[in-house]
């Protein structure tokens, strides 16, 4: 909303339509940027001392005046950047240059233009697409061009096997990710996150809010399939066959070093955010309060979104760190022979459930 | 799998690779992710041990032992040591007995530890790799206590051990002995019963009883296929006929026998009864002197002998071949963790580069005792 906002604003002021488009993709797109920034900082740190606790560690930790990383090691994450930021770029002489450049700027673009979309708030939204649900799962798919030819162009064997895995990987994800995002659209009847949300209000049954997930049985499962879909979307553990360290070394990535890698990095954290984001507004009731009528004005939305969204990268860690990983026909079998079926089946009963039920 | 038959592609794993435990460099062939064949490439941890052995005295070969399997270092000097005295027909006092054999299954329970927490890690799990390494910890602080080193130990010595045990080290070891045995159902209940982990090593990488013994494949990796053998058993040397212990073997647990599966599982039912001795060891230890009383200079008489010994591996051979002279004629190592490398070649075709992972792990070599 932030765009349209804005060009409403400009327009009071004078006409000129496409310079006000511009100043107004500016001015919301790059704190956006400073959000995938500050979501991979933040989530970093997180990472580190949730696998750390898990571990039975403790994980970064400052002590001692000089350099170090600060207090319970807050800093850990300023000193990775910097060390990415100061590390020397190399880029293997064999490699296809061009496109070894140009992959971390797809990848980043997939995961930027998905983050646009994405509704903080009932205001804080960059851009409020009537179609938004379809551009989100859309722009997703930008990112596996990025792979693959990060892949193909590193000319390394490990990059492109991670290159392959990671490309059938999403591709076949995104299908059940996609089948099980129609329902809270067969639900609300609308694409548009803002009015999906909206229609979450209230509670049913008395007493859970009316949320999606808690509609009907198919919605429940709904979810978990979506969710599931999505952790493998985003190449995460216990789907991370495309880096698989101990297989491939680091798949895709292999030949990255220095800020390239720190691009591929941000947009991982930045594609959770993402996919997390579009569970909670299609399913956890956006950032509508789980107590319908309470604590829902002004920021109190941008509070409830945010709960529901660091819950889910929080499971998102905590699948990794618990996991092992699957292998490719593995991933594949659960993917068509588990996923599909069942969503397919979802569908089907979301559909006779809105004829009986209303 | 592998109906449709595309260019062959030579993959190189190694010898910088995070999972190859070492450095082994296998030259993989492959058809898209299908595995063909894989030649492993050795050597690059070879340190003339078996040469070096024949310039310095019996006594200066067992820090070299150390080194060859040094995840077990303890096991490595005890068949040496064992060895030596069969030479030299020597009888050692009997709390030396029961040191060493405390001492190797401590090593070998650390042993274990890190063979199942490395495998959870070729698998992907990180987590479980961290809690096993916690309680080696404790393992080498106790071996740290005892003889002043972590690693590589020099602790057995023909005729002797370098030191007594510690006062309380009896109390420490059941202390830490009560504290582990819980932890093993904690390990199972985080690895070994998830339902991905199982998936993805059950029914995969079956090495068969016969193709097991054809190539010499010894100790868990020998038992996961189902046969029932164990030098410690079967051939006993030291004091190990004394005490009450099960040899665990595969069978087939979720897929079948002789699975990846099975090899692991037969060595976390071998920490069980690694436990077992050790308490049993702990509680009829006898007082008495460590050190058998030997001239300075080692001169056995002339010849030769041929020990194994049941190392974590498997069977750990020492040929010893003495002129008179105070430097050994020929020391020879026959290696478990050699012969276990052997056989993935056969095993792993067929299968895909992830599970060639997992069987190369499941199979737990050592490099320093491949090269030597």
């Amino acid at each position: 909303m932030t765009v349209d906002m804005l060009m409403d604003w400009f327009a009071t002021i004078g006409d000129f339509p496409i310079l006000s488009f511009l100043l107004a993709v500016v001015i919301s797109g790059v704190p956006l940027f400073l959000v995938m920034a500050l979501n991979a900082m933040v989530a970093v740190y997180v990472e580190r001392k949730v696998s750390a606790f898990m571990m039975d560690r403790i994980g970064p930790m400052g002590q001692g005046p000089g350099l170090h990383a600060g207090k319970w090691g807050l800093l850990q994450t300023a000193a990775d950047a910097v060390k990415l930021l100061v590390k020397e770029d190399t880029i293997p002489e064999t490699s296809d240059k061009l496109l070894f450049k140009m992959a971390p700027f797809i990848i980043f673009i997939g995961a930027f233009l998905g983050l646009a979309a994405v509704p903080f708030s009932s205001v804080l939204q960059v851009a409020d697409f009537n179609v938004g649900v379809f551009y989100i799962i859309a722009v997703g798919s930008i990112g596996v061009i990025g792979i693959v030819m990060a892949g193909w162009a590193s000319n390394n064997k490990w990059s492109l096997y991670g290159a392959m895995r990671s490309a059938a990987q999403i591709i076949s994800y995104e299908i059940p990710a996609g089948l099980s995002i129609i329902i809270p659209i067969m639900m609300a009847g609308t694409m548009n996150l803002q009015e999906m949300i909206h229609f979450q209000e209230g509670n049913v049954w008395g007493i859970l809010p009316n949320w999606i997930i808690f509609n009907n049985p198919f919605t429940f499962i709904a979810f978990f399939i979506f969710f599931i879909s999505a952790v493998a979307e985003t190449n995460r553990t216990p789907f991370d066959i495309p880096e698989a360290e101990s297989e491939l070394v680091a798949g895709w990535m292999t030949e990255y070093s220095g800020f390239r890698w720190a691009v591929f990095f941000l947009s991982e954290y930045a594609n959770m955010l993402v996919v997390s984001g579009l569970a909670v507004a299609g399913f956890l009731g956006g950032w509508q309060s789980p107590i319908p009528g309470m604590f829902d004005t002004g920021a109190w939305g941008l509070f409830w979104f945010m709960s529901k969204l660091i819950f889910l990268i929080f499971v998102m860690m905590w699948f990794r760190w618990t996991f092992p990983r699957l292998r490719v026909d593995q991933l594949m079998h659960v993917c068509w022979k588990v996923f599909i079926p069942i969503a397919m089946f979802n569908i089907f009963g979301v559909g006779i459930w809105k004829l009986i039920f209303g | 799998m592998g109906v449709v038959k595309g260019d062959q592609m030579i993959l190189n794993i190694g010898p910088q690779h995070p999972s190859t435990h070492g450095v082994l460099r296998l030259e993989v062939m492959t058809d898209g992710e299908i595995v063909s064949e894989i030649r492993p490439h050795l050597g690059y941890l070879h340190r003339c041990f078996e040469k070096h052995s024949e310039n310095v005295t019996y006594e200066q070969v067992i820090p070299f032992t150390d080194r060859c399997d040094y995840l077990a270092a303890m096991n490595s000097n005890f068949g040496y040591v064992v060895a030596m005295e069969e030479l030299m027909e020597i009888k050692v006092p009997e709390r030396v007995d029961y040191i060493r054999i405390i001492m190797g299954e401590l090593n070998r329970i650390a042993s274990h530890l890190l063979a199942l927490g490395v495998y959870g890690l070729d698998i992907g799990a990180f987590t479980p790799f961290l809690y096993m390494l916690r309680d080696r910890e404790r393992i080498l602080d106790m071996f740290e206590y005892t003889c002043g080193a972590r690693l590589l130990y020099n602790y057995m010595w023909v005729g002797g051990v370098s030191h007594d045990l510690p006062k309380d080290f009896e109390k420490i070891c059941i202390g830490f002995l009560d504290y582990f045995e819980p932890q093993i159902e904690e390990y199972n209940n985080l690895l070994t019963y998830n339902k991905i982990f199982v998936e993805r090593t059950a029914d995969v990488g079956v090495i068969p009883a016969d193709v097991a013994v054809s190539y010499g494949v010894t100790g868990p990796n020998l038992r996961g296929s189902g046969v029932k053998w164990d030098v410690r058993k079967d051939e006993p040397y030291s004091i190990y006929d004394r005490f009450e212990f099960d040899v665990p073997v595969g069978d087939g647990h979720f897929g079948t026998l002789g699975d990846c599966f099975d090899r692991y599982w037969v060595r976390m039912l071998e920490i069980k009864e690694s436990v077992k001795i050790l308490r049993q060891a702990l509680k009829d230890i006898p007082g008495g002197d460590v050190h058998q009383m030997l001239p300075k200079k080692i001169r056995p008489p002339k010849g030769s002998v041929y020990r194994r010994t049941e190392s974590p591996r498997g069977d750990l051979g020492y040929y010893i071949m003495s002129d008179g002279t105070p430097t050994p004629y020929r020391v020879k190592m026959r290696s478990p963790a050699f012969t276990a490398l052997s056989v993935l070649d056969e095993v792993s075709r067929g299968w895909m580069i992830s599970d060639v992972i997992a069987i190369l792990g499941s199979l737990d070599i050592v490099l320093g005792e491949i090269d030597r």
